[in-house]
């Protein structure tokens, strides 16, 4: 009697009851699977979605439309004097060059509206263009060369597609004698869809075809290279010594909560803060780098410090414990071994909030470093401007030409962000330990 | 024993099995030597030789006392009381396997004796081996208990072995001076009552050692002295040697 | 014969460090009571007792190691050649230097080698330049017998060693620094019986120069290398003396059932 109770009690290899459950075990452990996995496949989706989106619509900012119209550098419209003094070669009118060169090219345009149009198939840039080519090379006046002219901001959209022929006129920005022009042009084999090197190396611009994101790269690399210098010894100093000296009481706990609560503060309230203390207070010059990193970098501390207390925690004790067993003070201790140790893992933790900072606009915004600002900041006091500030810019102008401009930038911006990611991945990788 | 037993359970039952084989050969060598003695009474050659044949089982159980030890001693790593019970069962098993060797040699000298006739002196040997068998008796007691009281009682009744058998050796010298012819057997009896002496001894021996086992210290009396046989010459003989004291 | 053994070599032991009535708290929690114990120059003595029981405690004291423990405090005294170390004149730095310490599990720092040793004796300023470096790096693996092993291979870092070689580097560590005293907190308790046997050789060894104190679980390793033995339990020393006698025959009931395994 007791026998079978006890053998009803264990459980039997192949037993009809067993193999049900088996079969529920493994039906359970697959759906999970299955879940997780779709999961994944949901954030994947709407990653490529992004991804796509942006990189179809941006990757056509990085070229852009040119002309190939022969100019002519005439001494007289230059240089009347023939001094090649720079200051005249510099405030020479180019424009009339190009008007010239536009006038020659189409001799048939002759009313004063249909050459208003004509000189508008060509960017205002252009005349930069031509100045910069003879401020570099003066031998070119008297000569004539063709020259390979940036498209106006329309011209380019016709170009890459982005304005349809076949749609009626009167709803098209594009005319249809500019289209003709256009057509005249493309015939002759003159126009042309060049690397856009203006799109990295220049600055904001009002015309889309030569607004650049140079000004706001250098701005960004300014801001947190602020917030850098600033944020990361705070941070280091604060996590060694909360981690490694201070006394464990009601003080140091109410700190540690806080700086955990900083953590989660909103973006916006530090650009509040930063516009109170370093603008309003400290009289800081305002849109410059020095107030965007400082702003940045109280943004970010918590963080650094998070992180940095979390890497110096996982230096295991023993360490500690061999340091000042040999006669090594606290200090010594701290810098000789478990900051040293501890260093991939802030450098991660840095890197990863100096990403967070270089994606932030919203203190920015409070800061004024939301200006329209076309020159390249030479230094932290300059007005600047930064790329998500930059994006969010474009993406409020009412130019079509800055739809694929925004989307440029936001590729760039992205392409910073995963490379400081992966760099923040390889730091943790090389340095990895096993203790 | 200590109050509560080992963690290692099957410690403590290693530790008892070996105890009881202390005790059961204790009983056996005891047993022989009452054999023994009465074989002597009886003039029994029969029991004497069924003595001297028993004499193997308390070989036997030597050995197996000694393989436990050795296991013990391998496989427990015994410290403090277990190892002191341990070592002391090894030397106790030795010393007891030389009684039922002194046994067997009281035996054998039985049946010699059988041969002559009768002589009357006989008679102290039984005394003698109460005595001893008693003193087995109680240190196997004391040893079973943990008893030291018990076991420093049998260690100092020893020089009461050694006095009978003082009186009885110079008893059995006069005898002998007396009737030349008896040599042989009374030279038999002295050998007899020289053993049942040392088995004496060994019980002291046995009792110092479970002093030792139980307190983990020596007695702390100096040893009982009464055997002056190997200093004790006749009253005719001129001189009194004092030297070699061999015992 | 014991009493014998006992009382001259009482007066020709000298003790180095003298711990009286010691007693530590952590927070409110008592972890040792009123322990009392004269440790001798170049001997070996263990510490023994049940986990949890104060040993690693009073070890702690002797290089005041308990205070980098927060909450913890420590009463009584102790002296080291008849200096308190726990004076305010004392610096335990220092006192570190002279009472070095080797841990339970071998925790060489993810350094060569050579800047293993050579990190205390930097630390300190023993060497006046590199050559007086390089010597007493030579000199203190030497010691702790790992230079066969390593002398090719110094610049390779220390946590690739075995945990035999580590335990071994981790105790060529601590000599590097030229104490009188060595502290050893289990040291062979993360180590196989090989290089168990090895380490205990070595301690051996050190014992001519060196007064070890050596905490342990191990009653055999207690019993094989030690010549005093102490006995702790509840944060009390309940019996000290030469191991020999504590072992064979110890005095107190629970000294006898912790070390017979009858404990509980």
């Amino acid at each position: 009697m007791t026998d079978t109770t006890e053998t009803k009690h264990k459980a039997g290899w192949g037993s009809k009851e067993t193999m049900s459950k088996l079969a529920k075990r493994h039906r359970s452990e697959k759906a999970f699977r299955m879940i997780g996995l779709g999961a994944i496949l949901i954030a994947l989706c709407m990653l490529a979605t992004l991804l796509v989106s942006i990189a179809s619509k941006g990757f056509t900012a990085f070229v852009q439309t040119r002309f190939d119209i022969e100019i002519t550098f005439s001494q007289d419209v230059i240089d009347p004097n023939n001094t090649r003094d720079l200051e005249v070669l510099r405030s020479a009118s180019y424009g009339s060059l190009v008007r010239d060169a536009l006038r020659k090219e189409f001799p048939e345009v002759k009313s004063r509206r249909d050459l208003r149009s004509l000189f508008g198939i060509v960017s205002k840039g252009s005349v930069k263009q031509l100045r910069q080519l003879v401020m570099e090379d003066p031998g070119l006046i008297g000569q004539t060369k063709v020259i390979s002219l940036i498209a106006s901001d329309d011209m380019d959209m016709f170009n890459k597609g982005y304005i349809d022929r076949n749609v009626v006129e009167a709803d098209r920005r594009v005319k249809d004698k500019e289209v003709a022009w256009f057509d005249q042009l493309d015939n002759k084999g003159a126009v042309e869809l060049v690397f856009n090197t203006g799109f990295f190396t220049s600055g904001d611009s009002g015309e889309p075809e030569i607004a650049g994101i140079w000004g706001a790269v250098v701005g960004s690399f300014y801001t947190l290279l602020i917030t850098f210098v600033i944020a990361f010894p705070i941070g280091v100093m604060t996590a060694i010594y909360l981690e490694e000296f201070a006394p464990q009481n009601k003080f140091t706990d109410i700190i540690e909560v806080n700086i955990n609560n900083l953590a989660a503060v909103p973006s916006i309230v530090f650009g509040l803060l930063g516009l109170a203390l370093f603008l309003n207070v400290a009289h800081l010059p305002r849109s410059a780098p020095l107030v965007g990193g400082l702003t940045l970098a109280l943004m970010t501390l918590p963080t650094i410090i998070i992180a940095a207390r979390a890497a110096i925690r996982a230096i295991p004790d023993s360490i500690r414990q061999a340091a000042l067993g040999l006669g090594a003070s606290p200090q010594q201790t701290a810098f000789h071994h478990v900051l040293p140790l501890s260093m991939p893992g802030i450098l991660t933790g840095t890197i990863i909030g100096l990403s967070q900072a270089l994606g932030e606009t919203a203190p920015l915004l409070m800061i004024g470093m939301v200006a329209f600002i076309v020159d390249i900041p030479g230094g932290v006091t300059d007005p600047a401007t930064v790329l998500p500030v930059q994006v969010f810019l474009w993406a409020d102008s009412p130019e079509r030409a800055f739809v694929e401009k925004t989307s440029g930038a936001i590729l760039v911006l992205l392409g910073f962000l995963v490379f400081m990611n992966a760099l923040a991945v390889m730091l943790r990788k090389k340095f990895e330990r096993r203790w | 024993m200590n109050g509560t037993g080992h963690i290692v359970r099957s410690f403590d039952e290693d530790l008892q099995e070996m105890r009881n084989a202390i005790i059961e050969m204790g009983g056996l060598a005891e047993s022989q030597l009452e054999a023994a003695v009465r074989a002597l009474m009886d003039r029994n050659s029969d029991l004497a030789q069924s003595t001297i044949e028993a004499d193997v089982a308390v070989d036997d159980l030597e050995q197996a006392i000694d393989n436990m030890a050795v296991k013990l001693l391998a496989l427990r790593n015994p410290v403090a009381d277990d190892l002191r019970l341990v070592i002391s069962a090894l030397k106790i098993a030795s010393l007891l396997e030389r009684v039922a060797d002194y046994s067997a040699n009281i035996a054998k000298r039985v049946i010699a004796l059988n041969l002559a006739p009768a002589i009357r002196p006989v008679s102290a040997i039984p005394r003698m081996g109460e005595m001893v068998r008693h003193m087995i008796d109680d240190i196997l007691t004391a040893y079973a208990q943990e008893d030291v009281e018990l076991a420093y009682d049998v260690w100092r009744r020893d020089r009461d072995v050694d006095q009978l058998y003082n009186s009885m050796f110079r008893e059995l010298l006069t005898y002998m001076m007396e009737d030349p012819r008896s040599i042989t057997s009374c030279t038999h009896l002295i050998f007899m009552a020289k053993n049942i002496e040392r088995v004496g001894d060994h019980m002291t021996n046995i009792a110092e050692i479970i002093i030792y086992q139980i307190t983990g210290q020596a007695p702390s009396e100096a040893r009982p002295k009464g055997d002056k046989t190997s200093v004790t010459m006749i009253e005719t003989d001129i001189s009194r040697s004092t030297q070699g004291n061999d015992n | 014969m014991l009493a014998e053994v006992q009382t001259p070599e009482t007066t020709k032991e000298n003790a180095i460090i003298k711990a009286s009535d010691v007693s530590v708290f952590y927070n409110d929690k008592q972890a040792l009571n009123g322990v009392s114990l004269d440790i001798i120059e170049n001997q070996i003595t263990s510490l023994i007792g049940p986990s949890g029981c104060g040993k690693s405690t009073f070890l702690r004291c002797l290089n005041r190691m308990n205070d980098t423990v927060p909450g913890g405090r420590v009463e009584g005294k102790i002296t080291l050649d008849g200096h308190d170390i726990y004076a305010s004149s004392v610096d335990e730095v220092l006192l570190r230097a002279r009472v070095g310490m080797v841990f339970q599990k071998p925790n060489p720092f993810p350094k060569s080698i050579y800047d293993n040793v050579a990190y205390g004796p930097r630390i300190h300023g023993l060497a006046k330049n590199k050559d007086d470096l390089d010597d007493i790096v030579l000199t203190s693996l030497e010691k702790a017998g790992l230079l066969k092993e390593v002398r090719d291979r110094l610049n390779a870092t220390g946590t690739g060693l075995s945990g035999g070689q580590q335990q071994r580097l981790c105790i060529a560590r601590a000599l590097a620094v030229q104490p009188d005293i060595i502290l050893m907190d289990e040291p062979c308790s993360a180590l196989d019986p090989i290089a168990t046997a090895k380490v205990e050789e070595l301690i051996e060894e050190l014992r001519e120069n060196y007064t070890i104190i050596i905490v342990t679980h191990s009653m055999q390793q207690a019993a094989r290398i030690s010549q005093k033995t102490a006995f702790f339990h509840l944060g009390e020393i309940v019996e000290v003396g030469d191991t020999e006698q504590l072992f064979t025959s110890p005095s107190d009931e629970r000294t006898q059932g912790y070390i017979t395994g009858r404990f509980g």
